[in-house]
């Protein structure tokens, strides 16, 4: 399809504002490589994964366990996310009548702007004794999960919500004409057609859930050790550079930074491997 | 649709026409005082400040947080004025001078709810070495004990460990916690729990009803009279810090910070002031 | 039949959960914040680390970094948007690298965030703290959840519409005005809804950028003091200053309503042309 003077005159503007989109991770890339040098420099990188734990005043270095804190936090909440997140949704767009699913959406909406500090001094004071009583301390991978989810929550079903208002009408009455029950419709119709718009909205929430840093702080303990059962007391990367930055100098600043660079490359990895698996959207 | 266009092109530059005309107004006649560091030090430096504002016209004081750490290399970088740390300043810092303002104690506080009273320095060892795991072995109930610690490299924790003869790969904590808001609602919210934070804080806290109370160290109660009078053992400095010298407004304001006209300021704090 | 029935009930039951856990939180903050709040909390300053006084300095804050971030972001997201549904191939390489930047950059911690912002806008292109340093930072970390839900919307539009438009001789411009976008409304103001609360809701990174003083902004160029991090700091750094905390998080959400609402009515009348819906 050729274009027009003006559309290849709006291409090249397009394709300069989408650059810019790459050039900030880049340039984010740079900075964390920049501020890792100095421990980078004499601490090797597998260090990082074999010293016996983490204790930086003390030269020790081991950033495994706060990895996997990070990925399974992400995980947990993730899957608590994405059902509750598409079946508000689906209420708020096929279940619920008008109004009440105006306010519902007004609701989700608001959720979405509060801040994280809410949430976890929320966490703090609210989940954390009501956890504590069933398996005492209360901190846990657990409530930082419970956590995340609320946060990541408003990001699902927002997105999908808006994916499904965008399937085309005519499927839906189609599908009416064909005399498929609501679920069927929903079901066998509504949601493959949202389908990328669903994908999407789960990565964004699991991009969030990733990045938390100020809520999952408050409610998950903060102990540096290997999740191995929910209820135990975890730190999640993103809280240690949030608990440590304030006092850190030298290389243990820098040994901070390092997380962020695993971090980055943990995220690299993933969101690579799920751009190499994805299929082109249906178009109709 | 055009004149909706027109209409918002035009607010749009009228904002940013607006915006860049406000940005230095009156360069020479304003002086800018930069203070950043400490967050523990903030509220009370924000605070100080405001109060010589108000006592030098054109001066305008700027406090912004980002740790000790941070206070400390801005000050040497000359990012900032002063820098704000509240711990006193290390070997490799020697170059820099520091001026304290305030002290902050650090007490031992335990729920309200947990019947012991008081626990003498060795068996407060044993807790965090986690060789004492259970409340019964210190005359309380039968409930395992939930350590709180605080977060590697905070001045309080270096003091906590320095006084009780620890290494902080010794200590086995259930909860690690950042700022004392956050230990104090920890062990508000949990009955079988062990931390410490700022005494003031905590005298504070407990006397609004929140379900903590403050140990004694070593039979001396902890309280804020009693760091004032240097009686209890456990306190840390809040300290300004300065490159070289320091001259001009940023002179006027540490001799500010550091007289008596404040001393209402840090006990609204709950720091406590320097007799001087 | 019985399929049906089990997922309305299942649906239903998983609306009011979650809607129960969030009146939950949304009511402990109506009742610890309501009575510390008043007119003159909403116009005064800060006194007293923010324990009395109020936050209107504060209030003007937020709402200038908000204004700084949206006004960058929303244009260029929408034009990234545009480019990625409309003139890309979607499995081209230019494609991939941008939507997978994207992704990344969605998932880079928030503390990070202000620390690149701090180095990045106030030392190396000497913003200093300023609300500008704030808003720009902000418009990063918006970035992907403007785009990708845009670019949603669009790729959901009918081809129809393009083919249409091709055969009338409109050129892709004017197809995209005229059409696209108004059908991609939905998902447009949802990713606004959402940049917009992720921005208001962002602490972190604003602390290490906007600043910490609470005094009444005169420029963009000055620090201010945005509603998260006052929170923040009452909450987790000012003893006694939980009363005032939850009042400022009940001022945020009601700000948010009237944000939000301003901005849908803004994107939905700019952006609909009347566009009959097949």
């Amino acid at each position: 399809m050729s274009l027009s003077r003006a559309d290849r005159q709006l291409v090249t503007l397009l394709r300069g504002c989408a650059l810019l989109a790459a050039a900030i991770v880049l340039l984010i890339l740079l900075f964390l490589v920049k501020e890792s040098w100095p421990v980078l420099r004499h601490v090797a990188l597998t260090r990082f994964v074999s010293d016996a734990s983490w204790h930086p005043m003390d030269g020790l270095y081991k950033l495994t366990p706060m990895l996997s804190a990070t990925l399974y936090s992400t995980l947990g909440a993730v899957l608590l996310a994405t059902p509750l997140g598409i079946a508000s949704a689906l209420f708020s767009r096929y279940y619920a009548p008008s109004l009440l699913a105006g306010c519902y959406r007004r609701l989700i909406e608001l959720l979405a702007g509060i801040p994280s500090v809410v949430y976890g001094f929320w966490g703090l004071i609210t989940l954390v004794p009501l956890i504590g009583r069933l398996h005492p301390p209360g901190v846990s991978l657990l409530t930082g999960i419970l956590v995340l989810t609320l946060m990541i929550l408003p990001t699902v079903a927002l997105t999908v919500d808006a994916a499904l208002a965008a399937v085309p009408i005519a499927y839906l009455r189609g599908a009416a004409a064909l005399g498929l029950s609501r679920w069927g419709l929903i079901s066998g119709v509504a949601l493959p057609a949202a389908r990328s718009g669903i994908i999407a909205g789960i990565m964004l929430a699991a991009g969030r859930a990733i990045g938390e840093t100020m809520a999952v702080l408050m409610v998950a303990g903060n102990v540096v050790q290997q999740p191995l059962g929910l209820f135990d007391s975890v730190r999640t990367l993103t809280s240690n550079i949030a608990l440590e930055m304030a006092y850190a100098t030298g290389d243990h600043r820098a040994a901070l930074f390092v997380s962020g660079l695993a971090l980055m490359s943990t995220l690299l990895v993933v969101v690579g491997t799920a751009e190499l698996l994805s299929r082109e959207p249906q178009h109709d | 649709m055009k004149k909706l266009g027109i209409v918002v092109a035009l607010i749009v530059l009228i904002g940013a026409v607006w915006g860049f005309l406000r940005t230095k107004p009156d360069d020479t006649k304003i002086e800018k005082l930069v203070l950043t560091g400490s967050s523990t030090v903030a509220p009370l430096a924000a605070e100080i400040g405001k109060r010589f504002e108000s006592l030098h016209n054109n001066v305008r004081v700027d406090v912004q947080t980002g740790g000790s750490s941070r206070g400390v290399s801005d000050a040497r970088a000359g990012l900032a004025d002063i820098g704000m740390a509240s711990r006193a300043l290390k070997d490799d810092e020697k170059d820099l001078l520091s001026f304290t303002v305030a002290l902050d104690g650090i007490s031992i506080i335990l729920n309200k709810a947990n019947p012991v009273e008081v626990l003498n320095k060795q068996q407060i060892i044993d807790i965090y070495a986690g060789k004492i795991i259970s409340w019964k072995e210190v005359g309380g109930n039968d409930a395992p004990i939930t350590v709180v610690n605080k977060a590697e490299g905070r001045s309080t924790l270096e003091l906590f460990l320095h006084y009780f003869g620890l290494k902080n790969t010794d200590i086995k904590p259930q909860v690690v916690i950042g700022d004392n808001q956050q230990g104090i609602k920890t062990v508000v919210g949990n009955p079988d729990a062990i931390g410490y934070v700022s005494v003031g804080t905590a005298e504070y806290e407990a006397g609004q009803g929140a379900a903590i109370k403050l140990l004694p160290l070593e039979g001396i109660a902890a309280s804020v009279e009693n760091v004032r009078s240097r009686s209890f053992p456990l306190s840390r400095p809040l300290n300004l810090v300065t490159r070289a010298e320091p001259v001009g407004i940023a002179k006027d304001f540490i001799e500010f910070a550091s007289s008596t006209q404040v001393n209402d300021l840090i006990e609204a704090q709950y720091f406590v002031p320097i007799p001087r | 039949m019985t399929k049906n029935s089990l997922a309305t009930g299942l649906i239903w039951l998983a609306a009011i959960l979650v809607s129960g856990v969030f009146f939950w939180l949304l009511s402990d903050i109506l009742i610890h914040g309501l009575p510390h709040l008043s007119w003159s909390f909403l116009a005064e300053a800060p006194r007293n680390a923010g324990r009395s006084g109020g936050i209107g300095s504060i209030i003007v804050s937020t709402v200038l970094i908000l204004a700084v971030a949206m006004v960058t972001a929303a244009p260029l997201s929408l034009a990234t948007a545009v480019l990625l549904s409309e003139f890309t191939r979607y499995d081209s390489v230019f494609g991939r690298l941008v939507r997978s930047s994207l992704d990344v950059l969605a998932g880079v911690p928030s503390i990070v965030f202000g620390l690149f912002g701090n180095a990045f806008f106030c030392i190396y292109l000497d913003l200093g703290f300023s609300i500008l340093s704030g808003g720009l930072t902000l418009a990063c970390m918006v970035l992907p959840i403007l785009i990708r839900t845009a670019e949603e919307g669009l790729q959901a539009t009918p081809n129809d519409y393009r083919l249409a438009a091709a055969a009338l001789g409109m050129s892709r411009s004017a197809a995209l005005v005229h059409l696209l976008l108004p059908t991609a409304i939905p998902a447009l103001v949802a990713g606004l809804m959402l940049g917009i609360g992720r921005a208001v809701a962002e602490t972190a990174a604003l602390i290490f950028t906007s600043g910490y003083v609470d005094r009444m902004p005169d420029s963009l160029f000055d620090s201010g003091r945005a509603l998260s991090v006052h929170i923040y700091d009452l909450s987790m750094n000012v003893a006694g200053g939980d009363a005032s905390a939850f009042s400022s998080a009940l001022v945020l959400i009601l700000l948010l309503l009237i944000i939000n609402s301003i901005a849908m009515g803004l994107a939905k009348h700019w952006l609909h042309r009347g566009v009959v819906t097949a």
